[in-house]
């Protein structure tokens, strides 16, 4: 498509971009300012980088945030899959009610979706405690609150796969003599293969990045990354967190690439 | 499908749902309706203060205050206008970045897919490096620009990819046919973004709508929203039926909205918005 591009429109693009990257790119030069209160540049340094590095609660957020988001992935996608499988297959009554209900967790506010599971945990708690039993909120109520919302993501993602495909598919193989199980591990989870990773990744990096859900369901012990960027945002501006965040977005570009890297066509040899 | 294995497939991750969304929600709408007995305890008797106190009614003094409209007013307008500035900005770049050749729409894309995949909260927390100085933080000037600020990549995406998928036949037909280029764009481009624009829309309002680490972060007292006020609830305030009734009106407002919504646009139209 080779149409002609207004010299207004090129110039409200490139302000957009700019609007765009003018906090990153301030976050990314404050990170190496010597100045402990931001606002002026006094030299560049990279002691911030240092002083994050010694925080042990940092180290801890990092690997809580890795824990959950693995396990919460690896549960999800499982579930996921089968959902996003069983939608594509059909041949029940109820999709309508069916959609709505994966596209809840998509769409409702994560305010709400906190709020409720710290209600939920809290009667689950209270019913255990009749029988002895007891949990606090911490990597648990994180993990199956993350895995809630990730499961409408992988299979809408699975399901979008496999759109393209009949039904042949199962009959064929079917015919061929395979059980149901057979035909779904040997001919549709192989195809269905890129949307599976898909909404892994996707399911992954949502774990990652979510603060608010975690927010809400994850008691006072136990920390994620996002939620020690907002607490420590709330208590003021340190420039150890301009650091990490520099980090985090560089983590961000890293991953994106490779992703696009990956899912590149390689091109024919000739 | 057989029973089993319609249980063997959409089962297990529908009872998952089950679990912890329909069975919170339930929880959610029963404690909207109790009486808050200590700091986030609940209890007996059944109650409609919560719902009239989010409707602006006082029980203590038996009175309208509009306190609490003028809240859930702002979260509407604000959530409005952040998506009003994201169309603004946002449906022009879609047109920009189609309009390139391939490298250059591949380099566009991955630029915008940056900021998309950046984490919410550090991408907001910029915003006090850059406003601070100009002592515009705690504002609702702030609160704005952050919120579109947020959003907008949210927002291009979808449209680009409607845009992508333009048949550009329809406007030279119309051009052919005399119309001014304005004419020419409104009936023979803009229908067919109009799917990835109201996606678009439906993603930048409804988390807008919800929004309290914005409002929080960079709006202080004065800004805050419905999302502040069910945070509040839920922490320093510690009154679990009046946050439930809160939350329970913004999940409601989200829900019909999207129920309209997949009444016109079909199933189908639910899913595009993913």
């Amino acid at each position: 498509m080779n149409r002609r591009t207004h010299p207004a429109l090129t110039v409200w693009a490139w302000l957009t971009y700019a609007f765009l990257y003018l906090p990153i790119l301030v976050l990314i030069v404050f990170s190496f300012n010597e100045s402990k209160f931001g606002a002026n540049w006094t030299g560049f340094t990279t002691h911030w980088y240092s002083v994050l590095f010694a925080r042990q609660d940092v180290r801890e957020a990092v690997s809580h945030t890795l824990e959950v988001a693995v396990l919460s992935t690896l549960v999800s996608t499982v579930l996921g899959t089968l959902v996003g499988f069983g939608l594509w297959r059909g041949g029940f009554r109820g999709r309508v009610p069916l959609t709505f209900l994966l596209v809840m967790p998509i769409v409702i506010p994560d305010v709400v979706m906190g709020v409720m599971l710290l209600m939920f945990y809290a009667i689950v708690r209270g019913l255990l405690e009749r029988t002895g039993w007891t949990f606090e909120n911490g990597f648990w109520t994180v993990m199956l609150a993350h895995v809630s919302f990730q499961i409408s993501y992988v299979a809408l993602t699975v399901r979008s796969r496999l759109a393209g495909y009949g039904r042949e598919l199962e009959e064929a193989a079917a015919d061929l003599g395979a059980t149901p199980v057979q035909s779904f591990l040997q001919v549709v989870l192989p195809l269905a293969l890129p949307g599976v990773l898909g909404g892994a990744l996707l399911a992954f990096t949502l774990s990652l990045d979510d603060f608010v859900v975690t927010y809400f369901t994850s008691g006072s012990g136990f920390r994620t990354l996002p939620v020690l960027i907002y607490t420590a945002v709330k208590k003021g501006v340190t420039p150890d967190i301009n650091a990490l965040s520099t980090l985090l977005v560089l983590f961000t570009v890293v991953m994106i690439v490779l992703a696009n890297l990956l899912s590149r066509p390689r091109k024919e040899q000739v | 499908m057989t029973p089993r294995r319609f249980l063997a497939t959409l089962g297990p991750g529908l009872l998952w749902l089950a679990i912890f969304l329909i069975v919170p929600s339930v929880i959610m709408l029963g404690y909207s309706f109790l009486t808050r007995t200590d700091l986030a305890q609940v209890g007996a008797p059944w109650t409609l203060e919560n719902w009239q106190r989010v409707f602006g009614y006082d029980a203590l003094f038996r009175q309208w205050v509009p306190d609490n409209l003028r809240v859930l007013w702002r979260s509407l307008w604000l959530a409005a206008l952040s998506t009003l500035l994201c169309v603004l900005m946002g449906y022009p770049l879609a047109f920009y970045i189609a309009h390139q050749e391939a490298r250059r729409k591949n380099l566009l894309l991955l630029l915008l897919i940056i900021p998309f995949w950046t984490n919410f909260l550090i991408r907001v927390y910029a915003w006090i490096l850059i406003l601070r100085p100009f002592g515009l933080v705690p504002s609702t000037a702030a609160t704005f620009l952050g919120m579109v600020y947020a959003f907008l990549p949210f927002f291009v995406l979808p449209v680009y990819s409607s845009v992508e998928k333009l048949d550009w036949r329809l406007l030279e037909a119309a051009e052919d046919l005399g119309a001014t280029p304005a004419r020419a764009f409104m009936t023979g481009v803009f229908p067919q973004t109009l799917p990835g624009l109201v996606a678009g829309i439906l993603l930048t309002f409804i988390p807008a709508l919800g929004m309290f680490v914005v409002s929080d972060i960079l709006g202080g007292a004065k800004t805050a929203l419905i999302g502040n006020l069910i945070q509040n609830q839920f922490g320093q305030a510690g009154d679990w039926p009046y946050g439930s009734a809160l939350s329970f009106l913004l999940m409601g407002v989200v829900l019909l909205g999207l129920w309209l919504y997949a009444r016109f646009a079909g199933e189908k139209g639910l899913e595009e918005l993913l």
